[in-house]
């Protein structure tokens, strides 16, 4: 029994060499790149080049664009997956679907309606002009990214919140009525608590690739405006400067791993509650 | 006053999430080659669609890498579960974390990981190193579908087909498979969309002469997309919401079916 035991205990090992060939060692080609000048020699150049301000400007417009879509994701979505909460279950499911449709869709051509819609004659002005409004340019600005990286993300947040929302058992909020909570304390103080593993979860779900995204600033951005990911992109099929482009991507798995430790520490804490309670 | 609140908050989201796909579906029966101008309605695209070989090349690889790299992922994760459920915790969690990284890693640096790697063992990049590429960032997901049922199986089921004489290849068929099937189709359905879809990483590993649908499309941004890739895309679409609805009315009969035999059985 236990001779079979071990044996089945082997059917995990071709994964074990599959995830060291193609997990880990790739990992560590992006570090050998990164920390190594064009023939082989350790040094540290790439990652002082990465601190000149061209590139600095643009890690912190990423960053900043990428805030500040996770928090409009998590603003639009939360409202949303508290109506469908409320719905009967099979229909709040059903609206719910309808959201996740668009995924179908493929990424880049909706992002490059979006083009159509946010363009100085797009869809959006022929309507406003049409009523009598002025014009909006929105192509080609920092608002155009956000509105597409939102378009783009808006339903890794929604599902993560929605699953979370949706097993808030409903008694507790009868219980917080009943207690004399008003509706913003027991949205504070009863549904946000309870429902923070989905917050955090939607939230690096929309970071990361709110962060790391190319093609959403290339459409939206007219080329003008660099995000880390355009750099990146650049130097790896048009500069062919590996080494910086390596730098550069160690710096995106700076913020990765912070990320995963943040999800990490709120699953355990949240575990420990439960055990707790 | 606050349903009325409620359904314009809905409406504004619907709005906003189709209103793209409304712009892609317009331009599939617009007449005129170029975006953003109205010439009048056609059917022309999606009839050019099937002589267009850079669309039909491209949709062909897109098809077989989405199907052998569902295959080897889900095998993969099938073999790597089973062993995993004779793993102490530590050892469970160490694997999970490890079939977790592609999930957890932005897209853009797994490309570029995966193109470093490949050049560096000194590989041709093309339609093998996209495949490869691809098993690796449908395993997460395809382990995600098969890994919690085969923690949860009960080993009583095969013990008794031993027991009745099966050998332990029979009692793997018979019993074990179709205990698994809801998550070995899940885990293959859900691997072939993340490769179908995928773009950043097809775009790091696949080499100069080959494109997917995904490539293609990125390739034609710069010169104008031939209006057949809304034809499509409009095409694909639809069978999506033809295939949702279908799955969604056949919900509602059964449970409709399975009320009234309540009814019945409590009359």
């Amino acid at each position: 029994m236990s001779n079979s035991k071990a044996l089945q205990k082997l059917f995990a090992v071709p994964f074990g060499i599959w995830s060291v060939l193609f997990i880990v060692l790739p990992l560590f080609f992006v570090l050998w790149h990164g920390l190594t000048d064009g023939n082989g020699a350790f040094s540290l150049e790439n990652l002082t080049t990465v601190l000149q301000w061209e590139y600095l400007k643009a890690l912190g417009l990423s960053v900043e664009l990428a805030l500040v879509s996770t928090v409009i994701c998590l603003l639009v979505a939360y409202p949303l997956c508290l109506i469908l909460q409320g719905l009967r279950k099979a229909k709040g499911i059903m609206i719910f679907l309808l959201f996740l449709l668009p995924l179908w869709m493929n990424s880049l051509l909706t992002t490059m309606a979006w083009q159509t819609i946010l363009e100085k004659n797009g869809i959006l002005n022929e309507i406003l002009r049409s009523c009598g409004l002025p014009d909006f340019t929105l192509i080609n600005t920092p608002a155009a990214i956000i509105i597409g990286m939102v378009y783009n993300f808006l339903p890794y947040m929604a599902l993560p919140l929605y699953v979370s929302i949706s097993r808030i058992d409903h008694s507790i909020i009868e219980a917080a009525w009943d207690l004399g909570a008003n509706r913003w304390q027991t949205f504070r103080h009863v549904m946000v608590p309870l429902s923070m593993p989905g917050i955090v979860s939607g939230c690096t779900m929309v970071f990361i690739p709110a962060l790391t995204t190319f093609v959403i600033s290339a459409l939206l951005g007219g080329n003008k405006i660099l995000l880390i990911g355009n750099i990146i992109e650049q130097e790896f099929t048009a500069a062919y400067d590996w080494q910086l482009g390596s730098a550069l991507s160690m710096v995106l798995m700076v913020f990765i791993i912070l990320n995963i430790l943040l999800e990490a520490f709120t699953e355990s804490k949240n575990s420990r509650k439960k055990v707790k309670a | 006053m606050r349903e009325n609140v409620k359904k314009f908050y809905l409406g504004l989201i619907v709005l906003f999430m189709y209103a793209p796909i409304a712009v892609l579906i317009a331009q599939s029966f617009n007449a005129s080659r170029y975006r953003g101008q109205w010439t009048g309605f056609t059917f022309q695209w999606y009839a050019a669609l099937i002589e267009n070989e850079d669309i039909m090349n491209a949709f062909l690889n897109t098809v077989s890498i989405g199907m052998l790299s569902a295959v080897m992922a889900t095998l993969l994760a099938l073999v790597t579960a089973l062993g995993m459920r004779r793993m102490g915790s530590r050892g469970r969690i160490f694997f999970r974390g490890l079939a977790n990284i592609p999930l957890l890693n932005a897209d853009i640096v797994t490309g570029i990981s995966l193109m470093l790697l490949f050049l560096g063992l000194g590989l041709r990049l093309g339609y093998d190193t996209i495949l490869m590429a691809h098993v690796v960032i449908n395993l997460p997901y395809a382990m995600l579908c098969i890994l919690p049922q085969v923690l949860m199986m009960d080993r009583v089921c095969y013990e008794a087909a031993l027991d009745l004489g099966a050998t332990p290849a029979q009692a793997f068929s018979r019993v074990i498979l179709p205990e698994l099937k809801p998550g070995i189709m899940a885990a293959f359905l859900l691997s072939f969309a993340m490769s179908a879809d995928d773009f950043i990483v097809t775009y790091f590993t696949k080499g100069a002469g080959i494109e997917t649908l995904t490539t293609e499309i990125y390739a034609e941004l710069k010169l104008g997309i031939h209006p057949e890739m809304y034809a499509l895309s409009t095409l694909f679409f639809g069978a999506v919401v033809v295939l949702v609805s279908l799955l969604l009315f056949n919900y509602r009969v059964i449970r409709r079916y399975r009320k009234a035999e309540k009814r019945g059985a409590e009359e």
